[in-house]
C-alpha cells in the first residue's frame, strides 16, 4: 500500500491553497460589486417575498461574464459568486492532478467522473 | 427599508449565524433558510441558493484549519462525493417540482432531526476489526495522528455509507444545507471511521456536494446577487473569526444554546410551511 503513504498531507496543504485563495478572491470580488451596486440601487427597495427568479444574463455563465464585464454591480456580485461556486470545483480539478503524478489510474477515473458530475450541474442545470 | 439597510441588517445576521456555526462546529448555512424565510419575508427558492453559497464558503473557508490537522481521507471523500453530487444533482431538479409549503415542511423536520443528532453526539466506534476487501479494493485504509504517533484505521460498510450520502447529497441539493450531520452520521456510524476523520472528510465534502447544486440553481435564477452578497461576506468573516476563537471547553453552553435556535427556527418554519404562509 504505497499509495497510502502520502496520507493526503501534502496533498491536503496544496488543495487547502488553493481553495483559500478561491474563497479570497470571491470576497473581493462580491465586495467590489456590492459597493458599486449598494452605490446605485443602496435606496431602493428590495422585494424578496414574490419570486420572480432572475433575468437570463444572471443564470449564465457567459451572461454574468459579460454583464461584469461592463461593470453592473449585479453582475460583478454574480462573477463573485460564480468564482466561490467555481472554488470547489477548482479543488476537484486540482485533485485529477495530484492523482496523475501519482498514476493512480483508479483514482484518476473517479475524480475525472466527480468533475464531469458537477461540469453537467454547472453547464446544463 | 431600502436596499442599504436591508443588506446592512443580513450582512450582521449572518456574520452571527456564521460565528455561532463555526463556534459550535455545527455550520451557520442551515439558519440562514429560517433566517431570510421568517424574519427577512424572503421566498423560500432565494433564501435556499442563498444559503448554498453560505454553506460553499464556511466550507472551503474552514478547510484551511482542517488541512494542518492531517485527519480528512482525500480518497474516501472523492469515492463518496459520487454519492452527494448525483444525489445534489437529482434533489436540485426534484425542488423545481415541489410546492414552497411542502419545501418548508420537510426542511423543518430535517432542521430537528439535526438538532437531535448534533445533542446527541455518538460514541467513537472505530474498532480494530479485520479489513474490509471493497476498501482494500479502493485503497481506502488510512491513519490518523494520535498523541501515540499514527494509528491505522480501516473503512467499512461502504456500500451502505455509499447509500446514506446519496441521501445526503439529495438533502443538500432539494434544500440548500451542508448535509454534514448525515455525513458525519454514515462515516462515524456506518462507516465507523474515527470522529475526527468523520468531521474533517465531510467538511471536505461539503463545498463539492453543494457547487453541484448551486450550478442547477443558478441556471434556475434561484442565486440572486443582492441576497448573497451580505449573506456570503457576513457568513465568510463570522466564520472565519469563529474558527480563531475556537475554544473546546467553553463552545459547551454555546452549542445548547445554538440547538435551542435551531429548534425554534425549525418550529417556525413548520408553522409557516402548514399555516402557507411561505
Amino acid at each position: 500500500m504505497v499509495a497510502n503513504a502520502w496520507t493526503d498531507k501534502e496533498f491536503d496543504v496544496r488543495l487547502g491553497r488553493v481553495l483559500r485563495a478561491g474563497v479570497l478572491l470571491a470576497a473581493i470580488v462580491v465586495s467590489f460589486g456590492g459597493v458599486v451596486y449598494l452605490v446605485r440601487h443602496g435606496h431602493a427597495v428590495p422585494e424578496y417575498h414574490v419570486f420572480r427568479g432572475e433575468p437570463g444574463d444572471l443564470r449564465s455563465v457567459s451572461g454574468v461574464v459579460s454583464d461584469a464585464w461592463s461593470l453592473s454591480g449585479r453582475g460583478l456580485i454574480q462573477l463573485g459568486l460564480l468564482l466561490l461556486i467555481g472554488t470547489p470545483v477548482a479543488r476537484v480539478l486540482f485533485s485529477v492532478v495530484g492523482f496523475l503524478e501519482q498514476r493512480n489510474w483508479m483514482y484518476v477515473a473517479i475524480t475525472l467522473f466527480v468533475l464531469a458530475l458537477l461540469a453537467y450541474g454547472l453547464m446544463n442545470g | 427599508m431600502t436596499i442599504l439597510a436591508f443588506s446592512a441588517v443580513l450582512g450582521l445576521a449572518s456574520f452571527a449565524a456564521g460565528l455561532l456555526g463555526a463556534m459550535t462546529g455545527l455550520g451557520g448555512g442551515f439558519v440562514i433558510i429560517p433566517l431570510l424565510v421568517v424574519a427577512f419575508g424572503v421566498d423560500i427558492r432565494y433564501a435556499i441558493g442563498a444559503s448554498l453559497l453560505s454553506v460553499i464558503a464556511t466550507s472551503s473557508g474552514a478547510a484551511a484549519a482542517y488541512v494542518r490537522e492531517g485527519f480528512s481521507n482525500i480518497k474516501l471523500g472523492m469515492v463518496l462525493e459520487i454519492a452527494t453530487t448525483i444525489g445534489a444533482l437529482s434533489g436540485a431538479m426534484l425542488a423545481a417540482h415541489i410546492p414552497t409549503q411542502e419545501l418548508a415542511i420537510v426542511f423543518g423536520l430535517v432542521l430537528l432531526c439535526s438538532a437531535y443528532l448534533s445533542g446527541h453526539r455518538a460514541r467513537e466506534t472505530a474498532g480494530g476489526a479485520a479489513p474490509d476487501r471493497l476498501a482494500v479494493a479502493l485503497q481506502l485504509d488510512s491513519t490518523y495522528p494520535t498523541p501515540e504517533g499514527p494509528r491505522l484505521y480501516h473503512v467499512r460498510h461502504i456500500p451502505i455509507g455509499f447509500g446514506l450520502m446519496y441521501m445526503a447529497g439529495v438533502l443538500s441539493g432539494l434544500l440548500g444545507i451542508g448535509s454534514g450531520a448525515v455525513k458525519v452520521l454514515s462515516m462515524d456510524q456506518a462507516m465507523r471511521l474515527p470522529f475526527k476523520v468523520s468531521t474533517t472528510t465531510s467538511n471536505f465534502m461539503i463545498g463539492v456536494t453543494a457547487a453541484a447544486s448551486a450550478g442547477v440553481y443558478l441556471h434556475r435564477g434561484y442565486i440572486d446577487p443582492g441576497l448573497g452578497m451580505p449573506v456570503v461576506l457576513g457568513v465568510l468573516a463570522g466564520s472565519m473569526l469563529g474558527a480563531r476563537l475556537l475554544n473546546d471547553a467553553s463552545t459547551r453552553w454555546l452549542r445548547v444554546i445554538f440547538v435551542w435556535v435551531i429548534v425554534a427556527l425549525a418550529c417556525e418554519m413548520l408553522y409557516s410551511g402548514v399555516t402557507g404562509q411561505v
